[in-house]
């Protein structure tokens, strides 16, 4: 079953555990009234404690902490009551007051657990670790001039979540199934926006390479990876640079790292050398942190259905297959949407035209849900005609076309359009008549034992009545003619 | 609790002090004292005494998520011993 990488002394089992730092969605920093808004005018939303001006004071935004805990409760994860902020010291031009305000000893969550899915259809548990609350540093800028680095403090302080995963993980597909399957709590949680392009979620990835049933060896970190592709490559060239050393005689050194995707490689951060050495105390500018179970249970009580929740009631409450309601939960505005259609209505036939036809003019348009031409509405008032047999399903096709189109809704377009389906039999048997007629050769061939032509004949009866015909109806119909 | 040279070329290195090498020793001296002080507290048992870590009994105070604070650029920037336009500068720090 297991992933493996092959050296020349054997196989090679991978261990990986991940650090994300996930930006909490909030209006102000953690620890300043200043906006963190993205994309601002360099250094306007910088107070002077983010700038760290000497005798200002640290003063924590309650939603930040409220947002750790939904997240941590989202992770089924341990919420710690009490927990505590640490200095976390070192010297860097994007950090203004020498050191991090982090939690080291006493996070605010405990452990916890992620459930995957790999491609297999197989599921997995990794665990969390822990959870804490920290401030961003601010932001570099090095091409702006020859000697200098220009720094802009908008996102210092901004408050971060660092979620530490167990070396759980076994092979890359598993790493990118759990960044996905985190970004998408995350997200249904409203407490990160999970964009990795603008580095709201960044991952940290250690990795180390063992043979099977041995200790953990001597991992590296690749700090900073900023997509989910990029985290896979870098665990695969990571391991591999490691067996080689492993292989050749020689130690791996526990360092830092960077992944240079361009290159396929990833290279020691020679900055970092003393980096671990970050001399932690507690703040003395702030006291603990101490949260009431009764404040938890409140923001438990208001959590949305997460994804899990909501495949197993997809599953459940519409009859849709599981790899279908996984599809639908994957964002939570195409879950929205898909339940607004499926409500009341043919669950299997609406995630059908959900997955297949909405997500297709989706993409040919250059759409997404949010911005999707056909309202959920309107798909359900479509699926609607075709219940009540106003149109078939192959009309419906057209009027859905129609709608991407137009926007209009489909009873407009059905009338506009002329498109409601013939149930009158008076019509349907002209038609077959007239077919019939115009085909008597193939009709002998017919009654001569050719069973197959039956499907040519219900097709011109089709394109006889432009499509509008109930096809149940000329079936019946067809049959009593031939074999009448 | 002493230190050696070693660690305390370390310490002066971790805190971007400038120390030469006949600073050293003095420097090492200086700080035993200090340490030397500071161990006297050992003699306090302390055994299932939960570590305090203020003097207040009161909590965290919290705010609302209010933005209440920035957009004080030029006042800032006027602070810092180099700018341009609109950013702070410092020497070329590069990975």
């Amino acid at each position: 079953m297991s992933y493996v990488i092959e050296g020349k002394t054997g196989p090679w089992e991978i261990v990986v555990g991940l650090e994300v730092h996930a930006q909490v969605i909030s209006q102000s920093k953690l620890f300043s009234g200043a906006s963190t808004k993205f994309g601002g005018d360099p250094n306007t939303q910088v107070s002077l404690v983010d700038a760290a001006f000497p005798g200002m004071l640290p003063v924590i935004n309650k939603e930040c902490v409220a947002q750790a805990i939904r997240t941590g409760l989202g992770l089924n994860a341990q919420i710690n009551l009490f927990s505590r902020f640490d200095r976390k010291n070192y010297f860097y031009a994007d950090l203004p007051q020498g050191y991090q305000i982090s939690q080291f000893e006493h996070p605010i969550i405990g452990k916890g657990s992620i459930e995957i899915e790999l491609q297999s259809g197989e599921t997995r548990q990794i665990g969390i670790t822990r959870l804490h609350l920290e401030q961003d540093a601010g932001k570099l800028l090095h091409d702006q001039d020859p000697t200098k680095s220009f720094v802009d403090l908008n996102r210092a302080s901004v408050a971060l979540m660092e979620i530490v995963s167990e070396p759980d993980i076994r092979e890359p597909e598993e790493a990118g199934a759990y960044l996905r399957k985190l970004r998408q709590i995350l997200r249904y949680l409203g407490t990160c926006d999970g964009n990795m392009e603008e580095g709201s979620m960044r991952a940290d990835v250690n990795v180390s390479v063992r043979k099977a049933g041995e200790p953990f060896r001597t991992r590296c970190e690749i700090k900073n990876v900023n997509s989910i592709r990029f985290v896979m490559q870098a665990i695969e060239v990571e391991a591999t640079r490691q067996i080689e050393i492993w292989e050749n005689g020689g130690e791996v050194d526990q360092e830092t790292r960077l992944f240079d995707p361009g290159r396929g490689e990833t290279r020691t951060m020679r900055s970092k050398e003393d980096a671990h050495d970050y001399r932690y105390f507690p703040d003395p500018d702030l006291l603990p942190l101490v949260v009431e179970q009764a404040w938890v249970d409140e923001l438990k009580s208001k959590l949305p259905e997460l994804p899990d929740a909501k495949r197993a009631r997809f599953q459940k409450d519409y009859g849709i297959p599981s790899y279908d309601a996984g599809v639908l939960v994957a964002e939570q505005a195409v879950a929205d949407f898909y339940e607004t259609v499926a409500k009341r209505r043919d669950g299997k036939l609406a995630a059908s035209w959900v997955i297949g036809d909405l997500f297709a003019a989706l993409n040919r348009t250059s759409n997404t849900i949010e911005t999707s031409p056909v309202s959920a509405a309107s798909l359900g008032k479509m699926l609607d005609l075709i219940a009540d047999g106003t149109i078939n399903g192959k009309i419906a096709k057209e009027v859905f076309e129609d709608m991407v189109e137009t926007g209009d809704s489909p009873d407009a377009i059905v009338e506009r359009k002329g498109l409601r389906q013939v149930t009158d039999t008076g019509v349907i048997d002209a038609a077959i008549a007239a077919i019939l007629e115009k085909h008597a050769d193939k009709v002998a061939e017919y009654r001569g034992g050719k069973d197959k032509l039956f499907g040519f004949f219900v097709g011109q009866v089709m394109k006889e009545t432009k499509g509008k015909a109930n096809p149940a109806l000329v079936n019946s119909a067809l049959k009593a003619q031939l074999d009448g | 609790m002493s230190l050696d040279l070693a660690t305390t070329r370390r310490i002066a290195k971790l805190a971007r002090i400038g120390l030469e090498e006949h600073e050293l020793e003095a420097t090492r001296q200086k700080l035993n004292g200090i340490l030397g002080w500071i161990d006297q507290l050992a003699e306090v048992d302390v055994e299932g005494v939960p570590p305090m870590v203020g003097t207040e009994t009161e909590t965290l105070r919290q705010r609302e998520d209010k933005v209440t604070d920035g957009n004080c650029r030029d006042a800032l920037l006027a602070c810092a011993p180099e700018t341009s336009g609109p950013f702070y500068t410092v020497p070329k720090v590069v990975e």
